[in-house]
């Protein structure tokens, strides 16, 4: 039997870090198969992440892999991706860590169009340091430093990419699992820069404070309360309050960074000729 | 994989692997599969998979292989990607 | 113009010359962020990299230009980034993470007056602790300190070549004025130039550990995408390069990143020194500071004091074998430094009370006179 994503994990570390009902393995199991459909030479995949519980990720996979340091993952990957444009440099990240402490990066990631392909893990809650709230988590919910209900207001990451000037924006949740992997195999296949939100259920922190019940009820959770892009452009957007909006919202075709660069250096040389 | 490889045995499950999550044994639409005492996946009626892939594709600890499944070649547009574009 | 012996003899700001050094050692990826005193460096390697095909990125922050040279290395390009004060402060977390994944790379910090903002952008020499305890964590760091324009260019080459040789950051340390400077350089031809690269693995990616280190103490690093796959983790980590919390495997790591430095010592120590030989007091500086220490030794002498110097190029690792045998000989070690105190705290530690070591402070943001430290000399 072909096992393909057997292939593409370091089952010597197997089972994972994450907790039982997490649904970081279920977007991890996407991810591997876009790049498995993708038929990808794993030489050639880079996966750079920062630090939280999604980030644990690259550890597991046998691609060439870093684990950063908080926020910092697209910039690491940056660097990765404008000294090797040829490699296929994926960028696995939290909430936490991208809407939060890496949030600039995101922003500049996505101006600058770099070829990157971002798929952030949004769990609405910082697990890793036992459910803090982040700034996913809707205004109301309960989280560890939100004893009373979260004041703040989450915001719109796909919104946010798409502005700032990324080529490629989708959403899907965990229960949208192969939506959510179609969406993947797609931003990779965008040049310049894409990135998949990818909504999940922390059944241990987020979950449990709020009382959601088992992950199967979260899941379901999901699956009740998404509503696709286009049916959501046609309600009002107050009966929008509440509801996960899933699908591709963007695709663009701005010039990849690495590629206006290599023209720099064409003309440096030129420059230099002279 | 602790089950055999055989025909019959539609569905393979990593015990070590598995944390009882039971997402899968929700996921399942033709309920094929059950918890174990443990918690952990077992296969109850495997007669009636229609090899979906749900539970494989659905399984956080990628403890759940379908044999002959569709594997690398799953098909894209199951949800049509397009319904969802903006 | 062409100059004696071939050389190419051009007259250089430190910053350029630094630039200029950079591209002759290799370098092919820099990623900075504008910052007074230092942003020569990055606007003339924004103009030189791309023309022998390198890679120029202005990020978003210093965090992310320090990011990203690590990024950069890892695929095997020679990379440095350059900053001041402010942001060799922000830069610090990925240095840690540089230096414990053993990533070659270079940070230039063109030191400015702070603490914060600080006096933008007059001399200091205050960084000299940050540059060897900046981050958090044991961690091992190699720092030089130019003195001159043509020590600038010397030492650009040495830190990259130190950096690829033990796999390790290397932080270049400036003055302001230094950095400011224009002076007369020799710019050798590529051909003269010693270059050092990264230890490559000379077995199969099967069975490549990354983290297993030959007796230098310094493991090969396979670039990315050449079939190495490997795992690069700001944890613990043993020869594998995958996380660990075993006692043995975690000392052991620690204890491998400070050797492998310490066994090396004598290769990237310099320094260099005047009237040694008869002194019985001797003055210890390193930057600006040694330029009017080495004028300052030459006044003296001609007032018949018996007064010597010795000029420290490495800071970090700190030469104390060679400070600790000055002190064994002389009666007294001045230490005129551009900061509170740092410099002399290492020389106190290198001497064991077997001489009396003075310290002189100047921290108004002018350079230290040599007239100053004659008068420190004489003082006894």
């Amino acid at each position: 039997m072909a096992v393909p994503i057997d292939d593409y994990l370091r089952t010597q570390f197997m089972p994972h870090i994450w907790c039982p009902g997490c649904g970081h393995g279920i977007i991890l199991g996407a991810v591997l198969r876009a790049i498995g459909r993708l038929d990808l030479p794993k030489d050639e995949v880079c996966i750079v992440s920062g630090i939280g519980c999604a980030s644990r990720a690259p550890g597991y996979l046998d691609f060439n892999t870093v684990h950063t340091t908080h926020g910092r993952a697209l910039a690491f990957a940056t660097g990765i991706k404008i000294a090797r444009p040829d490699l296929h440099v994926i960028v696995l990240t939290g909430d936490g860590d991208a809407a939060a402490i890496g949030g600039n990066h995101l922003i500049h990631a996505a101006r600058r169009n770099v070829g990157l392909t971002t798929v952030m893990f949004n769990n609405s809650i910082y697990g890793m340091t036992n459910g803090q709230y982040s700034p996913m988590t809707p205004r109301g919910r309960y989280a560890s430093t939100a004893p009373y209900g979260n004041v703040e207001r989450n915001f719109d990451m796909c919104e946010l990419v798409r502005a700032a000037g990324g080529n490629y924006v989708a959403r899907a949740t965990t229960a949208h699992a192969r939506q959510l992997s179609n969406y993947v195999e797609n931003a990779i296949q965008t040049p310049g820069f894409a990135f998949v939100e990818a909504v999940t259920q922390c059944p241990t922190y987020f979950g449990r404070r709020n009382k959601m019940g088992t992950p199967v009820d979260m899941i379901e959770w999901f699956r009740k309360n998404s509503i696709n892009a286009a049916a959501a452009a046609k309600l009002d957007p107050a009966d929008l309050d509440g509801k996960i909006i899933i699908g591709e919202f963007y695709r663009g075709d701005a010039p990849e960074y690495t590629e206006v660069y290599d023209e720099v250096i064409e003309r440096a040389k030129e420059a230099a000729a002279r | 994989m602790t089950s055999a490889e055989s025909p019959e045995v539609p569905v393979l499950v990593r015990q070590e692997w598995c944390k009882g999550c039971g997402i899968c044994i929700a996921m399942c639409p033709k309920k094929v599969l059950e918890a174990a005492a443990d918690g952990k996946v077992v296969l109850a009626r495997p007669e009636d998979c229609i090899k979906c892939e749900t539970c494989e594709i659905m399984c956080p600890d990628f403890a759940i292989r379908v044999v002959g499944g569709r594997s690398k070649e799953v098909a894209r547009g199951r949800e049509d990607v397009a319904d969802a574009r903006a | 113009m062409p100059g004696h012996n071939g050389r190419d003899l051009r007259l250089l700001q430190g910053n350029e010359c630094c630039a200029e050094a950079a591209i002759l050692a290799g370098c092919r990826f820099f990623a900075g962020y504008p910052i007074t005193p230092s942003t020569e460096i990055a606007e003339l390697l924004s103009e030189k990299l791309p023309q022998v095909g390198g890679k120029f990125i202005q990020m978003e922050d210093e965090i992310a230009s320090m990011a990203a040279v690590i990024g950069a290395s890892l695929t095997g390009a020679k990379s440095m980034t350059a900053t001041s004060g402010p942001g060799f402060s922000l830069k610090q977390e990925n240095i840690g993470f540089a230096s414990f994944t053993e990533v070659p790379c270079v940070i230039v910090n063109v030191q400015r007056t702070g603490p914060s903002t600080g006096l933008p952008t007059a001399p200091a020499q205050a960084d000299l602790m940050q540059a060897r305890w900046g981050t958090h964590g044991d961690h091992p760091i190699v720092a030089l300190y130019p003195s001159t324009v043509p020590e600038v260019f010397d030492l650009t080459i040495k830190a990259f070549n130190i950096a690829e040789q033990l796999r390790v950051p290397v932080i270049l340390l400036m003055d302001e004025v230094v950095g400011h400077m224009r002076e007369k350089v020799a710019i050798p031809h590529q051909s003269e130039i010693e270059i050092v690269s990264r230890p490559q693995p000379d077995v199969p990616p099967e069975e490549y550990l990354p983290y297993a280190a030959g007796p230098d103490g310094v493991p090969p690093m396979a670039p990315f995408g050449t079939g190495y796959r490997w795992h690069v983790t700001g944890l613990y980590h043993d020869e594998t390069g995958f996380p660990t919390t075993a006692a043995p495997k975690v000392d052991r790591l620690m204890k491998r990143l400070y050797s492998k430095i310490e066994s090396a010592a004598d290769e990237i120590t310099f320094t260099s020194d005047e009237f040694l030989d008869d002194a019985d007091t001797v003055v210890v500086a390193c930057g600006i500071t040694a330029r009017s220490a080495r004028r300052s030794v030459r006044l003296a002498r001609e007032k018949g004091i018996r007064a010597g110097m010795v000029q420290l190029k490495t800071i970090w690792p700190f030469p104390y074998d060679l400070v600790g045998d000055i002190a064994g000989r002389v009666d007294r070690i001045i230490v005129p430094e551009m900061n509170m105190g740092q410099l002399i705290g290492e020389v106190e530690r290198a001497a064991k009370g077997r001489c009396e070591v003075v310290g002189y402070s100047r921290v108004d943001g002018e350079p230290i006179a040599p007239a100053e430290i004659v008068a420190k000399i004489e003082e006894v």
